[in-house]
């Protein structure tokens, strides 16, 4: 009796139809570490395989952004952007922007782009959208560089610009950003292998989602222009991300306190609901993607 | 990363309680969304799961009634630290679903499976080799997929690179690679795995002839030699029959034998073969290959009476009628080779030299008797080959025909020949 006591006892693993309520599983993951480093690797090194102008695409695409939301938001329908000229005060909204957007549209197709190899072998699955939030990292701290060298010149020039003790905070910000990326991927993810409606949703929900979200403006000037439809803004969490990283870089609005407060409740409560959701489905979303 | 077994009053080291897996056949659509909504408002109630109730056994070829079927349902079995297992059945049996259900890329629908070692398997070799990546980049990809550490990969890349033979296009781009090549690479990354628990299933079906037998030898080694715990599927009887210790069968999605390999493969081969079994004539009308060709062939005892069924000291005799071409003017020769159930080439008879100006006719009739007392009992096919030897095969029938030897006594002592060593061939001997 006491025999099989013990042999109940050292099972190193159970395969059983659902996963545990909540589970990160973050021994697991840890023990897949290099694979998370090796599919960054892979996803940072093909994609400027077979270009000219290799990784240079990174830094083209958020300039030329830049350049026409400068020509068409601020200079034709004149959005000010106080002190700051407006094509920095864009590329830093844009720079911010596109973190989020790849991180929410890359994690949320994890189940569907993922199958070939979901199909075939075992490894912790949260390693696909976390790959994406990685790589999309180092993507956006390419991007970031760009932005400094303009901020170099701007400065250089004489711009009102400055630094200030928020600053250090940027990379909590940053992470912030990724984190809430993650947990709407997640969400969006798991709903999608199923019902791929909610494919169409992102593709131009996240475009939609821009103007609501601060990047073109800041968030003062919406509250005082029309402000019957203002406060929708104020229940973004998203806006507050990117006006306040706009204040750690730039110096321009404002650090809204409860705001980002707000926002990290926000960001947290997704990123439970999303592990929920993504353990709920990770185990037999093969069945039906 | 090894895990050292805990000695144990009894070896188990995969235990599989009551696995079933149910699919939903169709497609997902608005009528799912129906289902969903049941199951979910089954669920909060606090009721179970109304559609495990329903649910047909899985048989593609019959028209069932409802959407459900069970893939798998409520298979048991142990395996025990260090034995190879076989898993055998027809396509559609349950034998992917449950190597699925073992490599954890789906869950059971219900039961679990529990484990005292890491599982990792080769489902299909190369899974996520990515074209742009160089060979030797692929192969940490490769092997991180299968839950090795780049520590364990970096001290095993030279052998890998040997074993695989590409060591010349390593650092080129995979996309550049022969789709053996491809294969070869990502088996050896494979062989190399060290798990306590290997799942195989099939992958000895590919590459060339030569990597094929390095494949073998290597999943020997790894079973035999290093007393590694193997689950292999495989439809190669021979492969499996070389491989395993014990072996399961499945039929629409349930056990249907368990037991001791050589049982279990003839189970298996004797409900395979009950309708083609035996099949002593082989006719071929319209043949559209060019050279001389094989018309027909029949079995027959000495009597001349087509027979199938032969005890071993018979003579068969093989009559065969073949259609010759009166424009290949070399010598060419018919060869019949003699294969096992296992399908392995066993024996090979073959005629003299032949040649068109012996003939005239449109056919002719070729007679040759076989002294079968060499034959143990058991199941053989004949595959038939024209050809100019050395050269090329004009025609050339696998499986063409098929007889049964069904007693040996070709010493009359009046008790049968029967073996527990299981030897391929009987030699006649002379007793002193």
């Amino acid at each position: 009796m006491k025999d099989k006591d013990i042999l109940e006892k050292d099972w190193l693993f159970e395969i059983t139809p659902k996963n545990k309520f909540f589970s990160l599983n973050l021994k697991e993951v840890w023990q897949y570490r290099d694979l998370l480093t090796l599919f960054v690797k892979r996803d940072i090194v093909t994609v400027y395989k077979q270009t000219i102008l290799g990784p240079l695409w990174y830094l083209i695409q958020p300039l030329f952004t830049s350049i026409t939301f400068t020509i068409v938001f601020n200079n034709l329908a004149g959005i000010s952007t106080g002190v700051v000229p407006s094509f920095l005060f864009n590329l830093a909204s844009i720079t911010v922007w596109n973190y989020f957007t790849a991180c929410l549209t890359g994690t949320s197709n994890t189940f569907a782009s993922n199958a070939g190899i979901f199909g075939k072998v075992y490894f912790p699955r949260i390693i696909a959208p976390l790959t994406v939030v990685i790589s999309n990292l180092i993507k956006f701290v390419i991007q970031l560089v760009i932005f400094f060298v303009f901020y170099a010149y701007f400065y250089w020039k004489g711009a009102l610009l400055s630094f200030n003790w928020s600053t250090i905070l940027f990379p909590a910000a940053v992470v912030l950003m990724g984190i809430l990326g993650l947990g709407f991927g997640m969400i969006i993810s798991s709903m999608v292998t199923k019902y791929r409606d909610l494919n169409y949703l992102i593709g131009f929900g996240v475009q939609l989602l821009m103007y609501v979200s601060a990047v073109i403006y800041p968030m003062a000037l919406i509250e005082e222009k029309i402000p019957d439809y203002g406060w929708i803004i104020s229940y973004n969490p998203l806006a507050y991300i990117v006006e306040t990283t706009r204040y750690m870089l730039l110096g321009v609005g404002e650090f809204p306190v409860w705001g980002m407060l707000y926002t990290v409740a926000i960001t947290f409560s997704v990123f439970i609901m999303g592990v929920l959701l993504f353990n709920r489905t990770e185990k037999s979303f093969i069945d039906t993607v | 990363m090894s895990h050292n077994p805990q000695p144990t009053t009894h070896n188990v080291i995969l235990k599989a309680e009551n696995i079933s897996k149910q699919y939903r056949l169709g497609t997902v659509g608005t009528g799912t969304l129906k289902d969903d909504l049941n199951r979910w408002w089954h669920r909060i109630r606090g009721k179970e799961n109304p559609y495990l109730k329903i649910g047909e056994a899985n048989d593609r070829s019959t028209k069932g009634t409802s959407d459900y079927v069970w893939a798998l349902q409520d298979i048991n079995f142990e395996v025990e630290r260090g034995e190879v297992l076989g898993i055998i059945g027809k396509n559609g049996a349950g034998k992917s679903t449950l190597l699925k259900i073992l490599s954890k890329v789906t869950a059971p629908t219900t039961g679990t499976i529990k484990s005292r070692g890491r599982i990792a398997s080769l489902l299909e070799v190369g899974t996520g080799f990515n074209g742009e990546l160089t060979g030797r980049e692929n192969v940490y990809l490769n092997g991180a997929i299968l839950g090795m550490t780049k520590k364990e990969i970096t001290a095993k890349l030279d052998e890998i690179i040997e074993f695989s033979g590409c060591e010349r296009y390593i650092d080129t781009p995979v996309k550049r690679y022969s789709s053996g090549m491809t294969v070869r690479l990502a088996f050896a990354v494979a062989a190399f795995l060290e798990p306590e628990i290997l799942v195989i299933d099939e992958v000895l079906a590919v590459g060339d002839a030569e990597f094929q037998k390095k494949a073998i030898g290597k999943m020997q080694d790894i079973s035999k030699g290093e007393g590694r715990t193997v689950l292999f599927v495989s439809h190669n009887m021979a492969a499996v029959k070389s491989l395993c210790t014990r072996g399961i069968v499945l039929e629409h999605g349930k056990v249907a034998f368990e037991g001791e390999i050589n049982q279990v493969i003839n189970f298996y081969m004797n409900k395979q073969n009950n309708f083609s079994f035996p099949n002593p004539v082989f006719k071929k009308i319209n043949s559209e290959i060019n050279g001389p060709k094989i018309l027909q062939c029949e079995l027959k005892n000495l009597e001349g009476d087509i027979k199938s069924i032969f005890s071993a000291g018979d003579i068969i005799s093989l009559h065969l009628i073949i259609q010759p071409d009166l424009e290949v003017k070399k010598h060419y020769c018919a060869v019949w080779f003699i294969h096992d159930k296992y399908g392995e080439e066993f024996a090979v008879c073959s005629s003299g030299k032949m040649n068109n100006k012996f003939y005239d006719s449109e056919t002719i009739l070729i007679k040759s008797n076989i002294d079968s007392s060499g034959l143990l009992p058991g199941d053989y096919s004949i595959r038939l080959v024209l050809h100019i030897p050395g050269e090329n095969n004009f025609d050339d029938w696998t499986a063409a025909i098929n007889f049964n030897i069904i007693s040996h006594d070709i010493n009359k002592t009046g008790f049968e020949y029967t073996s527990i060593w299981s030897p391929k061939a009987f030699l006649k001997s002379e007793w002193e």
